[in-house]
C-alpha cells in the first residue's frame, strides 16, 4: 500500500458527565485521502470530528480517554498546545460561520493570528492563494473588502474552508458542511473536496450515504457511540460486513 | 361629605349587581338568556358607578379652576402675578386644613370666608347632583334584564375602553412630564436669557434670594454645572467601564456554568441596593479611605467632596449595568462564531477581541450609553457625596456639583414661589430630561439593529 | 510566527483582568454591606442606667413630678460631693432627655404599688456611644463626655448601674433631635403608605394597558408610539418624576406637600413602565393554544384574556410588580421633591398626614452632624434591606413556580 498513515485513534472513549457518548474507538485516517463518518443523528459522529482537534475541551463537562495519534504524537499530550494543533487541523462547520469581518480579514485571520506573514504582500499572496484554493476568488475579487456575510450561504461556506486553508493545515475537518446549502452549492463543495484532497487530509460528517460515497475514500460508520465498521468506500457501499450497516445504507434506521 | 357619596353610591351599585344578577337568575330558569346572570348584574354597577365618578372628578376639577380664578381678585392690589398665585395657594391650604398660616394680607380673611361659602355650596350641589345621576341610571338599568340584553357585550365594551385609557396614559405622564417642565422652564427663560444659561461659566443661583443684596441679580450659567455632571459622570464609567466590561467577559466567556450562576446575581444585587444607601456608604467609608490615601501619599488638597469619591461610587452603582447589557450583548453572539474562531487555533482571548467584541460592538455601546445615562440621571449619591459648589474644573479631585445636586439644592428647603432660583430647578431636569431621552432612544435603537442582526 | 508561549501568556492576563473584576464587583459589595452591618448592629442595643427609686405604695403618684424626682434619686446614688450646679447638670446629663418619660410612664403603670430598688432608665447618646465603645476613652474624656462626668461613668460602671438592653425606641419612635430617642417607625409607616398607594395605582394601569398592547391593539403607528414611549419613560431619571408630582399633583391639585399619598402617586407613575414592561412580558409568554382552545369554546376575547391569560400570566406580572415596588421603596429622590424630607416626630396616622419615608429617613440621618445617628442610619439601612430581601425572595419563588408551570 502506498498510502501512509496520518492519524490514528485508538480505545477512545468520550463522556458527557455521566453520559458515555463515545465507546472505544478504534479508527486509522490514511495521508490525503477523504474518510467519511456516516451514521444516524447522535451516534457520536460529531463528537469523534471534534476529538481530532480538541474542540471538545470547550466543554466543561467533556472527559475523554484513549488516545488520538497525529504523526503518532498524542494530542491530548499535556505538552500539546491546542492553539498549535488546530493551525495543522483546520476545521468547516455544518452553518457557514464566517466573522462579520470583510471577506479579505475573514481569510487573513488566520495568518495574522499566528504571526505567519512579514508583510502586506505576503498576506495579499496568502489570501489570494486561500481564496483561489476554494473556488471563490473569481466570484470575489472585485469586492474582497465587503462584508463576508453579505455572500450566498455556499460562498459564505467556501469563505470558510478558504479561511481553514489559509493558515496551512495538513488535516481539514469538515462537520456536515453542505447541510445547510442548496443541491448546486453542495456540487460545488463536492467538486473542491475532490480537488483539496491533492494536498490535505480530509475528515467529513455527513448525513448523506451518496455524499459520502461521492467524495470520500473511506467510509466508518458509527452507531450510538460505537463504531460499528470502516473500511474502503466501496466494501463499504457494496458489501458491508455488519446487519446494523446494511440496514442504515439500505435505508431502514437512520 | 365626599366620603359618605362615594360610600352611597358604591352601596347603590352592589345592591343594583344582587338585585340584577338575581333577576336575571330567574329569567334563566325558563329562558336561555345571551348573557349569564352576573353580567345583568355587573351592568348596572357599571351604570350606576361610572358615570357619577366621571361627574364628580369632572367637577372637582372644574370648580377648582373657577374658584381658583375667582379667589385672584381679592388679591387684584397685588401686581406679581407669582405672588398673587401664592397667596391664593395660601388661602385654599388654609381652608383645607394643610397650613395654619395665616398671611397679612386685607384680602386674606374674606378670600377664606368666600372660599368656605362657595366649597360648602359646590360640595352640596355636588351631591344631589351625583346622587340623582346614579339613581337615575341605576333606575334606567333595571329595565333591561331581559332574554336578548347583551349586557356582556356591553360590559365589555366599557373594559376595552377602560384598558385602551390604561395603555393611553402613559402617555399622559410624559406629557405630563414635558409640559411641566416646558412651562416653568420657558417662565425661567423670561428673567434669564436662553444663550447665558446655556452657556455662561458661572453658576450661583444662591445670590438671587433678596432683592437688596449685592449681586442680587444672581448668575444662571449652567455650563459648571454641566461640566460637574460630566466629570463624575465620567469618572464613573472609568471605574464600571473596565470592571463591568471584564466581568461580562469573565462570566460569558470563561467562568463555569457554576460560577456564573452564582457571581452574575451577586453583582446585579449592586442594582437593587437603594442609591441612598450607597450615598451614605460613600460619606462614611469610602470618603475617610480617599482622604487617607491622600495623606499616605502627601496629597493635601483633596477636597471631601471632590468628584473622585462620588464618582467613583457612583461607578460600583452603575457596574451592574454594564455588566449584564455587555453580557447579553456578548452571549447574543452566535456561538458557530466562536467555534470557528477557536477552531482556527485563535485563543479564547484572541478570539474574545478578534471576533466576538467586533461582533457585539453595538450592543456594548448601547450599554455604555444606557450606564452613562443612568449615572447623569443620578441623583442621591451626588447628592450626599458631592459639593453644591459649582466649580468650573476638570481636577477630579476638586469639589464639583452635577445637575441632579443643583435640583435637590434649589427645590429642598425654604423655597420661593416664582423666583428664577425655583424655575432654574426646572430648567436644569428639562436638560436632565432631554439629554438621558436622547441617550436613551439612540441606545434602544443602536440595540435593536444589532439584535436583528442576529436574527 | 507569533511565539506560542507569549501568546498563552496573554491568554492567561486577560483572564486574570476578568477574575479581578469580577473579584472587585463582589469585594464591593461585600465590603458596604460589612460597613453597613457593622456599624449598624450596635443601634439594635440601646444604654440604660440603673436608678435607685424608694417610693412606697402608700405615695400619691400623681404628687410627684418625674423630673425632679428621678434627677434626686439618680444624684443620691453617688457620693455626696456632686455639689456645685455645674457638677449636677453634668452628671444629670448622662441620663437621656427621654429618661423622665420613662419614669411618668412607669409612674402611671404603678400607681398604687410601691416602687422600690433599682429601675432602668435610657442613658444619653454621649454616654451610649461610650458603652458601645463608637468612642473611646482619650486620657480622661471620653468623647464629648467630660473628666467629671466619666468619673461618675465609672462609679456606674463599677456598680454594674449601667448596661445594654435591647433598642425599644428604633422601632417604636419616629425621629427625634435625640439620637437615644429616635426610631423608624414613622418612616416604615409611612413608606408602606406610599408603597400600597404607589401599588394601588399603577398595578391595575399597568396591568390593563399590558393586555391592551400585547392583546388588543392593532400594530399600527399608535401602539408604536405607546410602545417606545413606555421603554423611554422607564428609562426617565427618578428626580424627574419628582418634579412632575411637584408640578402636578402639589401645585396644581394642591395636594398636601409631605403626605405619603403624593409620594405614594409619584411612584406610582415611576414604577409604571416597569410593571408594564414585565407584565408584557409575562403575558406574551403565555402559549397563544390556551387562548385558541377558549376562544374556540366560545369564550369572547375579554372573557379569554380574563379568565385564561391573565390568570396564567399572573406569577410572571406579579414578579415585575415586585421588582418595580422594591425599586419605589428604596426611592428617594422623587419624596425628596415632593417635600417628604421634612423632620417629622409622629407617627403619621394616614396616607394625608406629614411623613418621612424610610430612605429619606436614612438619608436625613446620615446628613446629621451627630455622631450618634451613624449607627442609626446604618440601623435603618440593614431593616431596609431586610424588606428589599423579602421582596425579592418574594419575586424568586414567584418565578420558581412560573417556571414549573411548562
Amino acid at each position: 500500500m502506498t498510502e501512509q498513515l496520518k492519524l490514528s485513534i485508538k480505545n477512545l472513549n468520550v463522556f458527557y458527565g455521566d453520559k458515555q457518548a463515545l465507546y472505544n474507538i478504534n479508527l486509522n485516517i490514511m495521508e490525503k485521502e477523504v474518510t467519511s463518518l456516516i451514521g444516524p443523528s447522535g451516534c457520536g459522529k460529531s463528537t469523534l470530528l471534534k476529538c481530532i482537534n480538541r474542540m471538545n475541551d470547550l466543554v466543561e463537562i467533556c472527559k475523554t480517554d484513549g488516545q488520538v495519534l497525529l504523526d503518532s504524537k498524542d494530542i491530548n499530550d499535556a505538552s500539546q498546545d491546542p492553539v498549535l494543533l488546530r493551525m495543522k487541523v483546520g476545521m468547516v462547520f455544518q452553518k457557514p460561520n464566517p466573522f462579520p469581518k470583510s471577506i479579505y480579514d475573514n481569510v487573513a485571520f488566520g495568518p495574522t493570528l499566528h504571526g505567519m506573514t512579514n508583510s502586506k504582500e505576503e498576506l495579499d499572496h496568502v489570501v489570494i492563494e486561500s481564496l483561489s484554493k476554494s473556488g471563490l476568488y473569481d466570484e470575489v475579487k472585485d469586492r474582497l473588502f465587503d462584508p463576508g456575510t453579505g455572500l450566498s450561504g455556499g460562498q459564505q461556506q467556501r469563505l470558510c474552508i478558504a479561511r481553514a486553508l489559509a493558515v496551512n493545515p495538513e488535516i481539514l475537518l469538515m462537520d456536515e458542511p453542505c447541510s445547510a446549502l442548496d443541491p448546486i452549492a453542495t456540487a460545488k463543495i463536492e467538486d473542491l473536496i475532490a480537488e483539496l484532497k491533492e494536498q490535505y487530509t480530509i475528515v467529513i460528517v455527513t448525513h448523506s450515504m451518496q455524499q459520502a460515497a461521492r467524495v470520500s475514500d473511506r467510509t466508518a460508520y458509527m452507531h450510538m457511540g460505537e463504531l460499528i465498521e470502516s473500511g474502503l468506500t466501496k466494501t463499504i457501499f457494496s458489501n458491508p460486513q455488519h446487519q446494523k450497516t446494511q440496514d442504515y445504507i439500505t435505508g431502514r434506521i437512520g | 361629605m365626599i366620603e359618605i357619596l362615594l360610600i352611597t353610591i358604591l352601596s347603590l351599585a352592589l345592591y343594583g349587581f344582587a338585585l340584577n344578577k338575581k333577576k336575571a337568575k330567574v329569567l334563566s330558569e325558563i329562558n336561555i338568556l345571551h348573557s349569564q346572570p352576573h353580567y345583568h348584574g355587573l351592568y348596572t354597577a357599571f351604570l350606576t358607578i361610572v358615570p357619577a365618578i366621571i361627574l364628580l372628578i369632572s367637577w372637582s376639577f372644574i370648580m377648582n379652576i373657577i374658584m381658583g380664578a375667582n379667589l385672584k381678585d381679592y388679591f387684584s392690589d397685588i401686581t406679581d402675578a407669582g405672588l398673587v398665585e401664592f397667596y391664593t395657594n395660601g388661602v385654599i391650604d388654609y381652608v383645607e386644613g394643610t397650613t395654619d398660616a395665616i398671611i397679612d394680607h386685607v384680602g386674606f380673611i374674606p378670600a377664606v370666608e368666600y372660599y368656605q361659602s362657595l366649597q360648602k355650596t359646590s360640595s352640596i350641589l355636588q351631591f344631589i347632583v351625583t346622587l340623582t345621576l346614579a339613581l337615575i341610571l341605576f333606575r334606567y338599568s333595571m329595565r333591561f334584564v331581559e332574554v336578548q340584553f347583551k349586557a356582556r357585550d356591553h360590559i365589555e365594551r366599557v373594559v376595552v375602553i377602560i384598558m385602551r385609557a390604561s395603555a393611553v396614559f402613559a402617555i399622559f405622564v410624559t406629557l405630563g412630564i414635558v409640559l411641566s417642565l416646558l412651562f416653568e422652564t420657558l417662565r425661567f427663560f423670561d428673567s434669564v436669557n436662553v444663550f447665558d444659561f446655556l452657556f455662561g461659566l458661572h453658576w450661583s443661583p444662591q445670590m438671587a434670594i433678596r432683592a437688596d443684596q449685592v449681586g442680587s441679580s444672581g448668575s444662571f450659567g449652567a455650563v459648571p454645572v454641566f461640566t460637574g455632571t460630566l466629570l463624575i459622570s465620567f469618572i464613573a464609567m472609568a471605574v464600571a467601564g473596565p470592571i463591568g466590561m471584564y466581568s461580562a467577559i469573565y462570566l460569558s466567556q470563561y467562568a463555569s456554568d457554576r460560577v456564573r450562576s452564582y457571581a452574575k446575581p451577586i453583582i446585579e444585587i449592586l442594582a437593587g441596593i437603594p442609591t441612598v444607601v450607597y450615598g451614605f456608604f460613600a460619606v462614611i467609608t469610602v470618603a475617610p479611605f480617599f482622604r487617607d490615601l491622600g495623606a499616605f501619599l502627601t496629597f493635601t488638597n483633596m477636597s471631601s467632596e471632590s468628584a473622585l469619591i462620588a464618582g467613583s461610587v457612583l461607578g460600583i452603582m452603575i457596574i451592574p449595568f454594564v455588566a449584564s447589557l455587555t453580557d447579553d450583548a456578548l452571549t447574543a453572539v452566535p456561538k458557530s462564531l466562536k467555534e470557528g474562531s477557536l477552531a482556527m487555533g485563535a485563543t479564547l482571548s484572541e478570539t474574545t477581541k478578534k471576533v466576538i467584541i467586533p461582533a457585539s460592538f453595538h450592543g456594548i455601546v448601547g450599554s455604555f450609553l444606557l450606564a452613562f445615562s443612568r449615572a447623569i440621571g443620578e441623583t442621591m449619591i451626588v447628592v450626599m457625596a458631592a459639593g453644591f459648589a459649582a466649580n468650573l474644573t476638570f481636577n477630579p479631585f476638586d469639589s464639583v456639583s452635577t445637575v441632579t445636586v443643583q435640583i435637590v439644592g434649589l427645590l429642598t428647603g425654604d423655597q420661593e414661589f416664582d423666583s428664577p432660583k425655583t424655575l432654574s430647578a426646572f430648567a436644569l431636569a428639562f436638560v436632565l430630561f432631554f439629554i438621558t431621552l436622547i441617550l436613551n432612544v439612540i441606545s434602544l435603537s443602536i440595540v435593536k439593529r444589532y439584535r436583528e442582526q442576529y436574527e | 510566527m507569533n511565539n506560542i508561549s507569549s501568546r498563552n501568556q496573554s491568554e492567561k492576563r486577560f483572564q486574570f483582568y476578568g477574575k479581578v473584576a469580577v473579584t472587585l464587583a463582589i469585594s464591593f459589595l461585600v465590603i458596604l454591606l460589612y460597613n453597613i452591618f457593622s456599624t449598624g448592629i450596635s443601634a439594635f442595643q440601646q444604654t440604660y442606667v440603673a436608678v435607685k427609686l424608694d417610693i412606697p405604695a402608700s405615695v400619691d403618684k400623681k404628687s410627684i413630678n418625674p423630673r425632679s424626682y428621678l434627677n434626686k434619686s439618680f444624684l443620691e446614688m453617688f457620693p455626696p460631693e456632686v455639689k456645685s450646679r455645674n457638677e449636677r447638670k453634668a452628671v444629670l446629663s448622662l441620663l437621656s432627655k427621654g429618661a423622665k418619660y420613662e419614669f411618668q410612664e412607669l409612674l402611671e403603670d404603678n400607681e398604687s404599688s410601691s416602687l422600690q430598688g433599682y429601675f432602668w432608665f435610657l442613658a444619653s447618646a454621649d454616654l451610649d456611644m461610650y458603652i458601645k465603645g463608637t468612642v473611646k476613652r482619650q486620657g480622661d474624656t471620653a468623647g464629648r463626655l467630660d473628666e467629671v462626668q466619666m468619673q461618675y461613668v465609672d462609679i456606674l460602671e463599677s456598680k454594674n448601674l449601667v448596661e445594654l438592653q435591647s433598642n425599644k425606641y428604633l422601632f417604636s419612635a419616629a425621629d427625634s433631635r435625640e439620637p437615644e430617642m429616635a426610631g423608624i417607625r414613622g418612616a416604615i409607616i409611612g413608606s408602606l403608605y406610599a408603597i400600597l398607594i404607589a401599588f394601588l395605582v399603577s398595578f391595575p394601569i399597568a396591568v390593563l394597558s399590558a393586555v391592551y398592547l400585547e392583546k388588543l391593539a392593532s400594530k399600527n403607528k399608535f401602539s408604536d408610539l405607546i410602545e417606545t414611549n413606555i421603554n423611554n419613560l422607564a428609562a426617565v431619571p427618578s428626580i424627574v418624576f419628582g418634579l412632575l408630582g411637584l408640578a402636578i399633583f402639589l401645585n396644581f391639585f394642591n395636594l398636601p406637600r409631605s403626605a405619603p399619598l403624593v409620594g405614594g402617586l409619584t411612584l406610582a407613575l415611576m414604577t409604571l413602565p416597569t410593571i408594564v414592561i414585565a407584565s408584557r412580558a409575562a403575558i406574551k409568554s403565555v402559549p397563544p393554544s390556551i387562548e385558541e382552545a377558549a376562544i374556540g369554546l366560545g369564550a369572547s376575547k375579554v372573557q379569554t384574556i380574563f379568565g385564561f391569560t391573565l390568570p396564567l400570566a399572573m406569577p410572571g406580572i406579579l414578579t415585575g410588580t415586585i421588582i418595580g415596588i422594591a425599586q419605589a421603596i428604596g426611592e428617594t429622590a422623587p419624596l425628596l421633591m415632593i417635600g417628604m424630607v421634612a423632620f417629622v416626630v409622629d407617627i403619621p396616622g394616614g396616607p394625608m398626614e406629614p411623613s418621612t419615608a424610610l430612605p429619606v429617613q436614612i438619608f436625613l440621618w446620615a446628613d446629621s452632624p451627630e455622631r450618634a445617628f451613624t449607627e442609626r442610619t446604618s440601623a435603618a439601612i440593614m431593616v431596609l434591606l431586610v424588606f428589599l430581601v423579602l421582596l425579592n425572595l418574594t419575586a424568586i419563588y414567584l418565578r420558581k413556580k412560573l417556571e414549573k408551570k411548562w
